[in-house]
């Protein structure tokens, strides 16, 4: 397992070597002078070129590529061009609220998921999972940033127009309300809270869609295998059958999931705090793409594909703790 | 490997085939449908926001509203799904086409050259595609080709190791051995005897695919990035209504079932096909 670990790390920094490489080589071989962005139009041949000293343009590619890794993996990734502050202070104020995001939500879909899929394989065939089936189809089929709209419609604007209770009136753009600071402890947290509700409610629904799809397939699959007609057989009762031998082995293939699930997850994140202004890496990324930012760019992306490798060591650990076969292997 | 009657026998492919079908008839038809100029602007003051089932001051109808510029909703959904449909369908086969490549060659390969493709593929898989796609567009001028282009490049991972596990299980059979022995080169192997028997799981990865790279071209054209502006696309007829949420909501809403509509009949041909 520890061998294992470590490969898997080893591969990760791969990864993230080549993600960084490309994006650097992407940026500094394609069209456009960052140079001549960052000091305006209005510049002259002389600022432009000490523009171009002072971002280290005018130097050949290999060694701004070796300088700027070096840089790089020692933390020193730059200063935005355009919010003027340390690039790595930006993304670590953003980073929690990513993070926060994310976890929320892959609790609530794997949760939900699985409730919904092993609902629905018990159930098979019957009018409820038909339903369901339709019903996670089509929330599946969802772009988050369109259902995020939609909530927004419904939970910020219909239900302030209509009068609904407070609690169901939520608040559509950042992460904390304007009189956050002067709130009490608990105050503050229902303030955040009632700021994630939105968000989170989209990744969670086309979450836990897409999620409850994949474990009504692999329950169903299990369904079929000898050890249940034998369980069946031997007249085992209805619900130890479900839990100890249909779901324990359905859920095997939903931890590879939650590995695999993990890149789709943070792309649903960049349209979420993008709609709901929620502060994270996401948004960040969007807004640093528009200004052509690029030690943003380049740093943002880096941190996604660290997340992503960190996230998929993660699912490996836990499928080596679910499934034994993998531990006695001593792989 | 299924008939293609088989498959159609599947309600759900029958389904997701006429709805593609149906929609993509209604995109090529779209100047003859079209009620309006999909990008004309005329007294926008007083055509501007018209609510569905409304006529604008010269008596014509628009079924479907009008958004902030007074050009008529439907006339711009039908041409819409045009840029959608093809960066879909495009996307989603360069990116089969890609894959399936790179997928077979692996196989046949082996050794040294199988593992640094999948290598590649694996890594390329772990990243947030619509991270990669942003990094892309940040530094390069969007337009319809170059949106294919990395929708595609970004699309073929899956495929490539669906391709590669397809093939392998393929070479350990005897009819593979006897085309060997028969004298046929690898490339010959490949596109007679290979490839046409992987072709379902391809064809369902793929049909996947393309509910990803409408998905994805809508998502790019929302945050601003997408075929530029004042061409109609799903993804940017959004991010129009965005800016009007309360006061017009079915600028941003009517575009967004059009692509749920889309991606639901995708994965209707995918499931068909996968259990047929």
């Amino acid at each position: 397992m520890a061998r294992r670990v470590v490969l898997r790390l080893l591969t990760g920094l791969a990864l993230v070597l080549a993600v960084v490489t490309a994006t650097f080589l992407l940026i500094n071989l394609a069209p456009g002078d960052p140079a001549r962005l960052w000091v305006g139009p209005g510049a002259g041949a002389a600022e432009l070129a000490a523009a171009r000293h002072a971002l280290g343009l005018d130097r050949p590619l290999l060694v701004r590529y070796l300088a700027w890794l070096g840089h790089f993996v020692t933390g020193d990734w730059g200063t935005s061009l355009v919010l003027g502050r340390p690039v790595r202070q930006v993304l670590l104020d953003a980073l929690p609220y990513t993070l926060l995001l994310s976890a929320a939500s892959l609790a609530v879909t794997y949760v939900g998921g699985i409730i919904v899929g092993i609902a629905q394989a018990v159930k098979r065939g019957t009018a409820a999972d038909t339903l369901l089936t339709v019903a996670t189809l089509a929330v599946y089929g969802m772009p988050s940033y369109w259902l995020g709209l939609v909530l927004v419609l419904v939970f910020a604007y219909v239900a302030a127009r209509h009068g609904w209770p407070a609690w169901l009136q939520l608040p559509a753009l950042g992460a904390s309300g304007i009189d956050a600071a002067f709130l009490s402890p608990w105050g503050k947290l229902v303030d955040r809270v009632r700021h994630l509700a939105l968000p989170l409610a989209t990744l969670g629904a086309i979450g836990i869609a897409g999620t409850a799809r994949f474990v009504r397939g692999a329950a169903v699959d299990v369904e079929r295998q000898d050890y249940v007609r034998t369980a069946r057989a031997k007249g085992l009762a209805p619900h130890v059958i479900e839990l100890r031998h249909v779901l324990r082995n359905a859920l095997l293939p939903v931890i590879t999931l939650l590995g695999l699930s993990l890149p789709a997850l943070f792309s649903g994140t960049v349209f979420v705090e993008t709609i709901f202004a929620w502060p994270g890496m996401g948004r960040t990324l969007v807004s640093a793409v528009s200004a052509r930012d690029y030690p943003v760019v380049l740093a943002a992306t880096a941190v996604y594909a660290v997340l992503v490798v960190l996230g998929n060591l993660l699912a490996d650990v836990l499928y080596a703790v679910a499934d034994p076969r993998l531990r006695r292997e001593g792989a | 490997m299924k008939t293609g009657r088989a498959v159609l026998r599947d309600g759900r492919t029958a389904w997701g085939l006429a709805l593609l079908g149906g929609m993509a008839l209604v995109a090529i038809l779209a100047p003859v449908l079209a009620p309006f100029n999909p990008i004309a602007q005329h007294d926008i003051l007083a055509t501007r926001f018209l609510a569905p089932f409304t006529r604008d001051p010269s008596g014509a109808m628009h079924w479907l509203g009008t958004d902030n510029l007074g050009r008529d909703l439907l006339s711009r959904l039908l041409y819409g799904a045009r840029i959608s449909l093809s960066v879909g369908l495009l996307a989603a086969g360069l990116a089969a086409a890609i894959g399936t490549v790179i997928g077979a060659v692996a196989a046949l390969a082996g050794g040294a050259v199988e593992r640094a493709l999948m290598a590649l593929t694996d890594g390329l898989l772990a990243l947030p595609r619509l991270v990669l796609l942003l990094a892309m567009v940040a530094f390069l001028t969007p337009s319809f080709g170059l949106i294919v282009v990395i929708i595609g490049a970004t699309g073929w991972m899956s495929i490539a190791r669906l391709a590669r596990a397809e093939v392998h299980g393929l070479l350990a059979r005897p009819f593979v051995d006897a085309a060997r022995v028969a004298g046929a080169t690898p490339v010959r192997l490949l596109f007679r005897h290979l490839l046409p028997n992987a072709l379902t799981p391809i064809l369902v990865a793929a049909a996947l695919g393309v509910a990803n790279a409408i998905g994805l071209e809508a998502g790019l054209a929302f945050l601003g990035m997408g075929v530029p502006a004042p061409a109609p696309s799903w993804g940017n007829m959004i991010a129009t209504g965005r800016d009007a949420l309360v006061q017009a909501p079915w600028l941003a809403t009517i575009p967004g079932l059009a692509i749920v509509l889309a991606v639901i009949a995708c994965n209707l041909v995918a499931d068909g096909v996968r259990e047929a």
